[in-house]
């Protein structure tokens, strides 16, 4: 699809209204870039009626649009507009909308969309984005489905958000976490996946065995996680597809803390060595291991730069738990945290910009961020008792879990601090890890 | 003062765990958690049905009259003279009756992050696993694991739970019946 300039530019408005800024000239597409940081921004009205649908589809129609809706409602950054303040009634989405009747709601986007069911019994679901004050179609697509029709509502919810904001978006993503159910002093634990909006929970270990800290491939259908197993705690890597899983590494003491490499082709991870926890890369395919850190401490939680040329990790080799960048081949630590407090389980955001991290200070745990250097430190959340962040595959949001004495729970926060909310879960859950894109 | 006034303490809230430790122990027998050492206490038929204090060699007596566990300060792994002493006495002990080896379990409690509480309460049991071996309790009797916060025994969310929690268990395993 092409656009015309006054299209661009009514988009380049759009996005100026999302942000908060002044405005745009036409030509600064370039400035679609969003500064994620920037605060205070006004979530932009969009209207989403219901999907249009044939006789025992129209339900299914009415829910695609209301899981759009809710994505995009729960990114903070769009006010859907009440259905009730609806003025044109869609009723063909084949032709172009009243635009007049949307714009005195002050509908700034538009959607609207139908549900066909094929010959061959698939679902074609389409849908239009409109700019509303420009009176023309931002973008329309159609997805084909046998079942899965949430993923088509979360891939719409995507096309929208990126064509809004010029960032990816993240509705079509999966959290893998830590189900917990019993009482605190027997709690059973098993791994869970959920779509990232709570939904499609599937638990993919037991419950027999303690599990903790799952991690997703970037690459593979995997999870690595570590394990009480049958005796000894272990990192071990699970196929989600197969059930297949297997210990990593022939190591000689406990091995915790795992996690890929971004290209998927190592796990680096803690290794208990006497009362020392040093990090270790291990290669999947080669199965050689390589020791990453000796430095008569706790070195643990590491987590590779996207590009995988370095490695954020804690330590406690300077007195407490403090943060250290090292190169991914091990060597040259250096310390980047240095506010009042404990710094431990720093996560590198997929875009690079920024290191998450638990900050444990005067009682309180809080979520925090802070640039790979160290620099301009900002705490997202603060409380007891907060834990473990990790970030949406676009860099904009973090999930992570909050136990307030009753059991642990996930929230989402956006990467300013504000929109923070709990992610629906059936039971308690701890350790949230979100997946890449799936597509 | 403050410290001998607060190590103290926790002599009194060992006594106490030890006594609730039958119940726990019973408990956890017949549990499909999978989570005690094979073999390890529990396993015992006779487990927690003799007298207080059980016979002579036995866990019980163990764990009652010598007491399986010492404590640790926040995010500490030194021992503290209490825990020295109750070493001390499992050191002598184990001398005594050799036929037990014996797993320490490192603990941490909640207020610390899960994979900093694994590596905490490693050393922590490697600490106690150092300090038997220095009282002549060769480690090749000795395995140890970490629980991390995983396992707390008093659950509450104040300090008086919380320091019941760092800690490291000795776990005697074998010996049963012989």
């Amino acid at each position: 699809m092409t656009l015309s300039l006054a299209q661009l530019f009514r988009a380049a408005v759009m996005i100026a209204a999302l942000l908060g800024l002044a405005a745009l000239a036409p030509a600064a597409r370039a400035q679609v870039n969003i500064d994620i940081n920037q605060g205070n921004v006004q979530p932009l009205p969009i209207a989403i009626p219901s999907f249009l649908g044939q006789g025992g589809d129209a339900e299914l129609a009415r829910n695609i649009a209301s899981v759009v809706e809710a994505d995009l409602k729960n990114s903070g950054l769009f006010a859907p507009i009440d259905h009730k303040a609806f003025i044109e009634k869609i009723t063909n989405t084949d032709v172009p909308p009243r635009f007049g009747d949307w714009r005195i709601i002050n509908a700034q986007a538009l959607v609207t969309g139908r549900v066909v069911r094929q010959g061959d019994g698939r679902l074609r679901t389409e849908f239009r984005l409109w700019d509303v004050f420009a009176g023309n179609q931002l973008d329309g697509q159609q997805f084909f489905t046998d079942k899965n029709w949430r993923r088509v509502a979360h891939l719409i919810a995507d096309m929208i958000y990126e064509r809004l904001t010029g960032e990816k978006g993240y509705f079509d993503t999966r959290v893998v976490y830590v189900d917990e159910s019993g009482p605190k002093d027997k709690r059973v634990k098993r791994l869970a996946i959920m779509d990232q909006d709570g939904f499609n929970v599937r638990y993919i270990t037991g419950g027999d065995e303690l599990v903790l800290t799952p991690r997703f491939s970037p690459t593979s259908q995997e999870i690595t996680y570590m394990s009480f197993g049958r005796a000894e705690p272990r990192v071990y890597l699970l196929n989600i597809e197969t059930g297949q899983r297997e210990v990593v590494g022939n190591f000689p003491g406990m091995t915790f803390s795992p996690r890929f490499s971004p290209d998927g082709q190592k796990v680096i991870m803690s290794l208990q060595q006497g009362g020392d926890s040093n990090l270790y890369a291990m290669d999947l395919r080669s199965r050689a291991t390589t020791r990453l850190t000796d430095s008569g401490a706790i070195d643990t939680s590491p987590s590779y730069s996207p590009d995988g040329a370095r490695i954020v990790f804690e330590s406690d080799r300077g007195g407490n738990q403090q943060i250290y960048v090292m190169s991914s081949s091990g060597g040259g630590a250096q310390r980047i945290s240095f506010g009042e407090g404990r710094y431990s389980t720093p996560v590198w955001s997929p875009r690079g910009d920024l290191i998450a991290f638990t900050k444990q200070s005067g009682g309180k745990f809080a979520i925090g961020v802070m640039k790979p250097d160290g620099t301009g430190e900002r705490i997202l959340t603060e409380g007891f008792h907060n834990e473990g962040p990790t970030w949406a595959p676009n860099g904009r949001v973090l999930m992570f879990f909050r136990d307030q004495g009753g059991g642990p729970k996930i929230y989402s926060v956006d990467v300013t601090g504000r929109n923070e909310r709990r992610i629906p879960t059936p039971g308690f859950a701890s350790d949230p890890a979100w997946s890449p894109p799936l597509n | 003062m403050l410290r001998t006034k607060r190590y103290g303490a926790a002599g009194k809230i060992a006594a106490a765990v030890c006594a609730t430790l039958l119940l726990a122990a019973c408990a956890k027998k017949g549990g499909a958690d999978g989570m005690g050492g094979a073999g390890g206490y529990g396993a015992d038929g006779a487990y927690g049905a003799g007298g207080r204090g059980g016979p002579p060699g036995s866990q019980q007596d163990f764990v009652v009259n010598v007491g399986d566990r010492v404590f640790f300060e926040t995010d500490s792994t030194e021992l503290t003279s209490t825990a020295r002493s109750t070493l001390d006495k499992q050191a002598q002990w184990l001398s005594r009756y050799p036929r037990y080896a014996i797993l320490i379990e490192g603990h941490a409690d909640e207020r610390g992050t899960r994979e900093y509480n694994f590596a905490l309460g490693a050393r922590r049991s490697q600490v106690a696993r150092d300090y038997l071996a220095a009282r002549g309790v060769p480690a090749s009797r000795v395995r140890t694991t970490s629980y991390g916060k995983e396992r707390p025994v008093a659950v509450c969310d104040d300090i008086s739970c919380w320091s019941q929690n760092r800690r490291a268990v000795t776990v005697l395993q074998g010996g049963a019946g012989s």
